[in-house]
């Protein structure tokens, strides 16, 4: 079965469309991290400095899937991975 | 046929160039324009650093204007390193802090109209490397390698090595994730900024300086601290808590 360029190229927008779909789990994460930090701070104050680290390390550490996700979109884009066996 | 997504026309570009080819042991080789931001922020560091080298070997009692910012640079690195490896700090200050001050200084030479060197899995993966060494090394190094073969059987006894496969995995995976996190972040800020560059075009004035505030030192500081902070973390633990 034979596919032309075009379709292959409109298919690949859909997939990295899709791809970026990942973004929802880190966005979530990322918002529960940063609720409970604040909850940590208001029990704590004092220990404001250390919170905003861990939470900051913690989020950077969870925003990695969402980038994988991204990744996958801008290969998609503009390395374009699909067309390498077509002409 | 660049007349597909974006591309279409404009000087949107976010790709790597070669700019200049050569023969290496009769591989071709590229001098890309990673190359070039390189040798700029390596320029910017050097000199900064043989400034402030000057500037501290003549260091007065009550230090001056750029001495005080020398020393709070250096002090907050320090002190960053101490309260993340506590006693195993003084042999990783030097490494943490030239890693802390490249990261940074690359992801912020955005600013300066480079493309930034992190934005280049070239430079990132070797930085993710170098820290999948140092680990090896140290748990090679404090550790016999019955407790390694211990430790990579985890869940289970060490006769049983059903998780070994899964555990070489995932000790795979903390150099590709370490170096493609900072790689996307950096990416992606910098996909962002061309896009508002090169789609708006006279409309793009002022306004996104605010944009580079967050994509280029906001995020950038935060990737740094990121790299930093999950290189030391690592390291730490490859070392142990005994001794």
């Amino acid at each position: 079965m034979e596919f032309n360029r075009e379709f292959i190229l409109g298919c690949s927008a859909i997939g990295a469309g899709l791809a970026v779909i990942a973004g929802i789990g880190p966005g979530v994460g990322q918002g529960i991290a940063a609720g409970h930090a604040a909850a940590a701070v208001g029990r704590n104050p004092g220990a404001k400095s250390s919170i905003t680290s861990t939470m900051l390390l913690g989020q950077a550490v969870a925003e990695t899937t969402g980038l994988y996700g991204l990744l996958v979109a801008i290969l998609l884009l503009f390395v374009k991975p699909l067309l390498w066996g077509v002409n | 046929m660049h007349s597909v997504l974006l591309t279409a026309g404009s000087d949107i570009d976010v790709m790597v160039h070669g700019l200049f080819k050569y023969s290496f042991f009769g591989h071709e080789v590229w001098i890309t324009t990673t190359h070039v931001s390189l040798l700029f922020v390596m320029l910017i560091l050097i000199g900064f650093s043989i400034v402030a080298g000057i500037a501290i070997r003549k260091g007065a009692e009550v230090p001056g204007n750029f001495q005080n910012v020398v020393e709070l640079i250096v002090e907050k690195l320090d002190g960053m390193v101490d309260g993340t490896m506590g006693k195993n700090a003084t042999k990783y200050r030097n490494y943490i802090g030239t890693l802390f001050i490249f990261i940074i200084f690359s992801n912020i030479s955005g600013l300066l109209g480079l493309r930034p060197p992190t934005a280049d899995y070239g430079v990132t993966f070797p930085l993710g490397v170098i820290t999948f060494t140092l680990v090896r090394i140290n748990q090679f190094k404090y550790h016999k390698p019955k407790e390694i073969w211990a430790d990579m059987c985890s869940p289970l006894p060490a006769w049983l090595p059903i998780w070994f496969p899964i555990n070489v995995i995932s000790e795979l995976a903390v150099p590709i994730s370490l170096s493609l996190r900072l790689f996307a972040n950096v990416l992606s800020g910098t996909i962002m900024m061309t896009l508002v560059y090169g789609l708006l075009k006279w409309f793009a004035a002022v306004w996104p300086a605010a944009l580079h505030v967050y994509f280029d030192l906001f995020s950038g500081a935060i990737q740094t601290y990121v790299f930093c902070m999950l290189t030391m973390t690592y390291v730490s633990n490859a070392i142990g808590s005994e001794e």
